[in-house]
């Protein structure tokens, strides 16, 4: 039997979808090596957005110099991912309404970024994100709080309990992060094979 | 819930704005509701039987009694002339339960409320909110004339425009210096209304930070025929009735909340249709008009209109 979930139903996965020009007063756009080829594509189908954009390019890249072509207003380059909270907090300080986002990269970087603009006060309605690459998520572990970044299989090991973790798909917008419930509680120590995560 | 309550107070507070204050017969409480709430009221006006929705101006938390300000409208349907000429304090009228599709987004930084004339009337009971969350937020007020300031508890930071005055309001500036998280409201005119939710989405706000409230009356037009396939009944819809009126009229039971085209209670599904709509709701989606009406607004003309009613 195949259940079919009503588009009007809550999800809670986030939605990626291609990133669309929409009209702004400023853009912020944020991608990985990845996710740069997303900014490309944006910027040829509205050139008119770059003297109004700020570029933030995550772990730079060969990519980079194509981004640099695009003449935005303003380009930053971070080297790690652990930098990007700061760098996009640093951005955001002086954003007025009117600003749009677009995010474009690994899963794990999207969901870091949405996290950090919704905390800043940006409203979910401007925020886009297509993902590029990396299946990755960021999860927390429910039962010790630590957020391991980069999960790729399923379940894992939680570096903060050591408990195998379940890759569930409840996604806490707040924290930027999917939810790992400890796999084996009515079981314990039947811990299924690890599997890839292929979405 | 329907409640009838008693006229306790009636103050002109501009040339054409009055202030009416309800409260229980018996002294009762009444139900406390949130910012930006209506009541609908009910007035038995001769042989008609009006129904206007009317923002709430009081506290929130205040449940010693409702107060409503009402603006006259020689060219409208009666509702606002019957309170100015007719209603007089010790008179009965039902009062509908407070609804709110216009309240505050609690999640906002910051409040942006943008009111044209009368529309100031939904800000004065969120104002309380806003205080009392001591929420930061901007007030500004449209109006024509000086003389049209009506005297209600409008805050000293409220920002009033009077375009007599010259003193337009510059939406592209307001909309341009906004932090992030910050909420919009706009309530007057539909041509206002209509036009500052343009400025703002040109400008890059999002919908789900944009909130906005008129109220519609229906508009008079043509009489048209309707069959009403699940009563098995044919009404005709007078020029200055509304079809939601004519299902009332002939004891068809319509579920409503608003009468104004905007919460969607009365949405009603079209079962064949041979002529044109005149959609004038806020509520149903362009893709849903070939299918669906909003009896409380809209109208029809044409050759034949069977709704499932």
């Amino acid at each position: 039997m195949t259940i079919s979930v009503p588009d009007t139903v809550f999800a809670s996965r986030p939605r990626h979808a291609p990133l669309q020009a929409r009209p702004c007063a400023s853009a912020l756009m944020i991608a990985d090596e990845a996710g740069s080829a997303a900014l490309l594509s944006l910027a040829k189908l509205a050139p008119e957005l770059m003297p109004r954009s700020t570029i933030l390019i995550c772990s730079g890249s060969d990519a980079t110099a194509a981004i640099r072509d695009l003449q935005p207003a303003r380009l930053v380059e971070i080297g790690a991912r652990t930098e990007l909270p700061a760098a996009l907090r640093g951005l955001l300080a002086e954003a007025r309404m009117g600003l749009q986002a677009y995010i474009a990269g690994a899963e794990d970087l999207i969901d870091q970024a949405v996290a950090v603009l919704q905390t800043a006060g940006l409203p979910p309605g401007a925020i886009q994100t297509e993902r590029r690459g990396s299946p990755a998520r960021r999860m927390q572990c429910v039962h010790c709080k630590a957020i391991t970044e980069g999960v790729t299989s399923d379940p894992y090991c939680c570096p903060g309990c050591s408990r195998s973790l379940y890759v569930r798909d409840h996604f806490s917008r707040r924290l930027g992060a999917y939810q790992g419930v400890c796999v084996d509680a009515e079981t314990p120590g039947i811990v299924p094979e690890a599997q890839e995560i292929s979405q | 819930m329907t409640q009838v309550l008693r006229l306790t107070q009636k103050q002109p507070v501009s040339p054409r704005i009055t202030r009416f204050r309800f409260e229980h017969p018996e002294g009762r409480s009444l139900p406390v509701f949130s910012g930006g709430a209506h009541v609908m009221v009910t007035m038995r006006d001769g042989e008609v039987l009006r129904r206007n929705a009317y923002s709430l101006i009081s506290d929130p938390q205040d449940s010693s009694g409702y107060e409503i300000a009402v603006q006259r409208e020689d060219q409208g349907r009666g509702g606002s002339n019957f309170l100015h000429e007719k209603a007089q304090p010790g008179m009965m009228l039902q009062i509908g339960a407070p609804v709110n599709l216009f309240g505050l987004n609690l999640t906002a930084r910051k409040h942006l409320m943008i009111a044209g004339g009368v529309g100031i009337t939904p800000f004065l009971s969120q104002l309380h909110e806003v205080v009392r969350l001591h929420a930061p937020f901007e007030l500004h007020l449209a109006i024509r004339s000086r003389n049209e300031l009506p005297a209600l508890a409008i805050p000293d930071a409220a920002q009033v425009h009077v375009s007599d005055e010259g003193s337009r309001m510059n939406l592209t500036e307001i909309l341009s210096t906004q932090p992030l998280g910050t909420h919009l409201y706009v309530c007057g005119s539909a041509r206002m209304i209509e036009g500052v939710l343009t400025e703002a989405s040109a400008l890059g706000w999002p919908k789900d930070a944009l909130h906005s409230e008129e109220f519609l009356a229906p508009a008079p037009g043509v009489p048209f025929e309707v069959n009403c396939a699940r009563s098995d009944k044919t009404l005709t819809v007078g020029a200055h009735q509304s079809l939601l009126e004519a299902l009332e009229a002939a004891g068809i039971d319509t579920p409503w909340l608003c009468r104004g085209g905007a919460c969607g209670q009365c949405e009603t599904d079209i079962l064949a249709c041979d002529g044109e709509i005149e959609h004038h709701d806020h509520w149903l989606d362009p893709a849903e008009h070939c299918s669906k009406i909003m009896p409380c607004v809209s109208r029809f003309r044409g050759a034949l209109l069977t709704i499932d009613r």
